[in-house]
């Protein structure tokens, strides 16, 4: 623990930390361009420059290890001289065209040009230009802006795992690119363009669209998968313009996936913005009140054993409460959240989360994925996956069909069997590790058997141990964990539920992944945001707030309970949908004892008072409780087809779209075929 | 002796003589009043009349759509929205200016880093409706074509001073 002395001012920093954190530990600040928290160090910018006694010359912050009894200066004039030196360098070919550049009014070199910058040039030769680079759909080259910090490139090789960005030539002549000029196929990219300290990458669909000081920023919680990234919305009059990550460590680190970063324009397009109601097998525009008439007469005489609901991906806990509530008071018990049919044992809580938790499963030595593909379903546990396995500090295997998840994974294979007869390779790591750790998508609880065959191996190699707690579901819904928690689940799953003869009437709460035209005979009534695939059988369409729209609760796969803040209205005459459910339960006769958010989220937390807890895992039972089943034998199937195209956001989106005509499909198929 | 000036001066009326020759000296002096709308006063090169977005000489507007003018516009009189031109190059979609709002400051020709905004010597330009002072880019584009001359060389003449 080396003691340094920082202006005067005396802080312990821990063993191999820099010059540059330890003045940060005084709340010094330090002027950088290239230093970045989560990258490795570059030390290529200069700006960092600090004085340290018996130093001749200044020092780069950044890269001098602390060590004791370390004199550093900041604030000297040659400090100052020094750092207007090295920002004189980097403004010699920076060009001079910020009032066209997205990144200003929130660019690094922006702002510390005015701390360090000269105001006037010396420099009368003529300045580099340097032709754009393209990257893809989502990121925007200006690459006569690039100051070379490589950040973009160290990105893209540390943590996005993609080797397809990097500096040729060298000195005047270097040049970032993506090597073959093709788009970046990595589904964190976005995240260069908030590293990117200067314009040079700005995001292509917000291309000049707004300047930062005109946002509206509203904290929220990303829905694009179950990880739960906390977001930053930023909007403008009705419409929200871009969405940037916001810092948490125990869930997203400081990275966005690019879904959730840029299908946020598919928000303002096909939306459903009033009610709709079947009239002699039309949709026929309609009013609330002649909507809630119809779906009156609709249930009419209907009992209440025949009445079902279903529940998508991206409902907020407060929806779905009121949604039971009011299906409840209609007699109606069978109630579903796993459209996709995955079969999930829901009798003790630890059972469906992701126990390890999101920053946890970066202490796992071995992991086992079985019919999963994290790189498309939660790319940023992916990126902690892959930080883990890089170092070499853990092995990584998996069971279904072999995806390139960007670092060494041994595929034993796709089919169900080898869950009971494992490899032997891969139970000699799981017996010898310490903390091993079981990774169960979707794709494989879609394979009967497959649920107690792992929960076998789970109790075999004593996944689930004193402090740790290695069984995980790899959710790709938002709502997923919470609509378990809730209980929202029925006998036989969705197949059962849409099998049933009996059942006459169905209230579909945004679910849009799932075909329902087989029961096209069932009065099928659609609340949700979007023209999608849940409408097409709907005889009432009661339009709702997407994510954006309304103040929520998710809570992500690993049982974390987020709130998210309204950030703009919902369009035309759409509305949150509890209180569409509120305002139903009335003219349907029984009224719903709540009529604000605070009213509700005090009856959610009298009944369950850990998802009103915000912001906190509620501890999962540690033994794992799954019956023993008949072994699997089927093959193991990927949940998700095309990673742009999940949810009805991401298929309304314009830019999804761009993204599948240009890396998705294309790079997808050639993988699998390799 | 005093007593006796005092009537003299008062008997003479020689005030109301000084008074009326002040009067009729003026009739023979320059006139102060303006024959407006036939005459007009002079206006220095830094008035700050209606504005007026400018184009170069080749005809591109020069408007590039930072906002900056939206940004120090303290009326808040300014509403811009920008999107990318066929050509890649920044634009705006919609440049509108409240003319009801705006205090004439002239903060946003001094925000304008290509000289695109600027407040022409042009006053009259009232109007029978509210509605019509709300410019939108095609009127101030107008204007610009209107007024170039006058904005060229107002902008000459200060430029010594900038």
């Amino acid at each position: 623990m080396p003691k340094v002395r920082v202006d005067g001012i005396e802080v312990e920093v821990p063993a191999g930390a820099t010059v540059l954190q330890a003045c940060e530990a005084a709340g010094v600040e330090v002027p950088r361009f290239c230093y970045h928290e989560r990258l490795s160090i570059a030390g290529n910018c200069r700006m960092c420059l600090v004085e340290m006694e018996k130093a001749p010359k200044p020092v780069a912050s950044c890269a001098m290890p602390a060590a004791d009894g370390q004199v550093i200066l900041t604030t000297t004039p040659k400090v100052k001289k020094a750092r207007e030196g090295v920002m004189e360098f980097l403004l010699i070919n920076h060009p001079l065209d910020c009032p066209i550049c997205d990144q200003g009014g929130e660019c690094d070199l922006q702002d510390q040009s005015i701390a360090y910058g000269k105001g006037f040039t010396r420099y009368d030769e003529n300045k580099r230009a340097v032709t754009e680079k393209f990257m893809g759909p989502l990121v925007k080259t200006v690459m006569t802006r690039c100051i070379h910090c490589t950040r973009c490139v160290r990105f893209a090789e540390e943590v996005a795992g993609v080797e397809e960005i990097g500096a040729i030539g060298r000195g005047e002549n270097m040049q970032i690119t993506s090597y073959l000029e093709k788009a970046v196929t990595s589904e964190v990219s976005g995240n260069i363009i908030d590293l990117c300290p200067v314009g040079a990458l700005t995001s292509k669909p917000y291309a000049f669209q707004a300047r930062p000081w005109e946002l509206k920023k509203t904290d929220g919680i990303d829905v694009m998968d179950a990880v739960g990234s906390n977001i930053v919305i930023g909007s403008r009059g009705p419409a929200v313009l871009r969405i940037t990550p916001r810092i948490n460590d125990d869930v997203n680190e400081e990275w966005l996936s690019d879904k959730g970063r840029f299908a946020c324009d598919g928000l303002s397009e096909r939306r459903l913005d009033k009610p709709w109601v079947r009239v002699d097998g039309r949709l026929q525009p309609a009013s609330w009140g002649d909507a809630f008439a119809a779906i009156k007469a609709g249930l009419a005489g209907v009992p209440g054993a025949a009445i079902a609901g279903l529940v998508g991906d991206l409902a907020a806990v407060e929806d779905m409460v009121a949604f039971q509530d009011l299906l409840g008071s209609l007699g109606a018990t069978r109630i579903e959240c796993r459209q996709d049919g995955a079969d999930i044992d829901v009798a003790a809580r630890g059972n469906y989360l992701f126990n390890s938790g999101l920053a946890g499963i970066e202490t796992a030595d071995v992991v086992l994925l079985i019919g999963t593909d994290p790189r498309r379903e939660a790319p940023l546990l992916n990126v902690r996956l892959r930080k883990r396995a890089k170092r070499g500090q853990s092995k990584v295997f998996g069971i279904g069909p072999a995806v390139d998840l960007t670092y060494p994974v041994h595929w034993a294979g796709d089919d169900a069997a080898l869950l009971a007869d494992l490899p032997a390779e891969i139970a000699e790591a799981l017996a010898a590790a310490e903390r091993p750790a079981i990774i169960l998508g979707m794709g494989a609880l879609k394979t009967p058997g497959v649920l107690a065959a792992a929960a076998a191996l789970a109790g075999q190699f004593r996944v689930v141990r004193d402090g740790w707690n290695g069984w995980n579901l790899l959710h790709n819904a938002a709502a997923r964990v919470a609509g378990l928690d809730l209980g929202l689940v029925s006998e036989g799953g969705v197949a059962g539920m849409l099998g049933d003869e009996g059942l006459k009437a169905l209230f579909v709460l945004g679910a849009d992944e799932i075909d329902l035209t087989p029961r096209r005979d069932v009065f099928t009534v659609y609340i949700g945001t979007h023209g999608d695939h849940g409408v097409r059988t709907a005889d009432v369409i009661l339009p709702g707030a997407a994510y954006a729209e309304k103040p929520g609760t998710w809570v992500n796969l690993e049982g974390r309970v987020q709130r998210a803040l309204r950030a703009v209205f919902p369009p035309g005459e759409a509305r949150e949908d509890w209180t569409i459910f509120r305002a139903l339960s009335q003219v349907l006769g029984q009224r719903l004892p709540y009529d604000d958010i605070s009213e509700l989220r005090a009856r959610i937390g009298r009944q369950w008072p850990h998802l009103v807890a915000v912001d906190t895992v509620a501890a999962a039972e540690t033994p794992l409780a799954i019956a023993a089943g008949p072994a699997p034998a089927d093959p193991i199937a990927l949940p998700i087809g095309n990673y742009y195209l999940t949810n009805p956001i991401a298929r309304a989106s314009e830019t999804m779209a761009e993204c599948v005509a240009q890396i998705g499909a294309g790079a997808g198929l050639l993988e699998a075929a390799e | 002796m005093n007593a006796i000036l005092r009537s003299a001066k008062s008997l003479l009326l020689l005030e109301f003589v000084r008074g009326m020759a002040l009067t009729f000296s003026y009739m023979f002096r320059p006139k102060a009043t303006l024959n407006y709308p036939y005459e007009k006063g002079p206006l220095s090169p830094r008035f700050r009349g209606e504005h007026a977005l400018r184009r170069y000489p080749n005809g591109e507007e020069r408007c590039i759509a930072c906002k900056l003018c939206e940004a120090v516009c303290p009326a808040q009189a300014i509403t811009i929205e920008a999107e990318p031109r066929d050509d890649g190059s920044r634009r705006t979609t919609r440049y509108d200016i409240d003319m009801t709002k705006c205090i004439y400051c002239g903060l946003c020709q001094e925000a304008c880093p290509v000289d695109a905004i600027v407040e022409t010597p042009n006053f009259e330009f009232s109007t029978e409706t509210r509605e019509e002072l709300i410019y939108d880019k095609n009127k101030l584009l107008a204007n610009g074509e209107k007024w170039e001359r006058a904005i060229a060389a107002n902008l000459a003449a200060d430029a010594p001073w900038r």
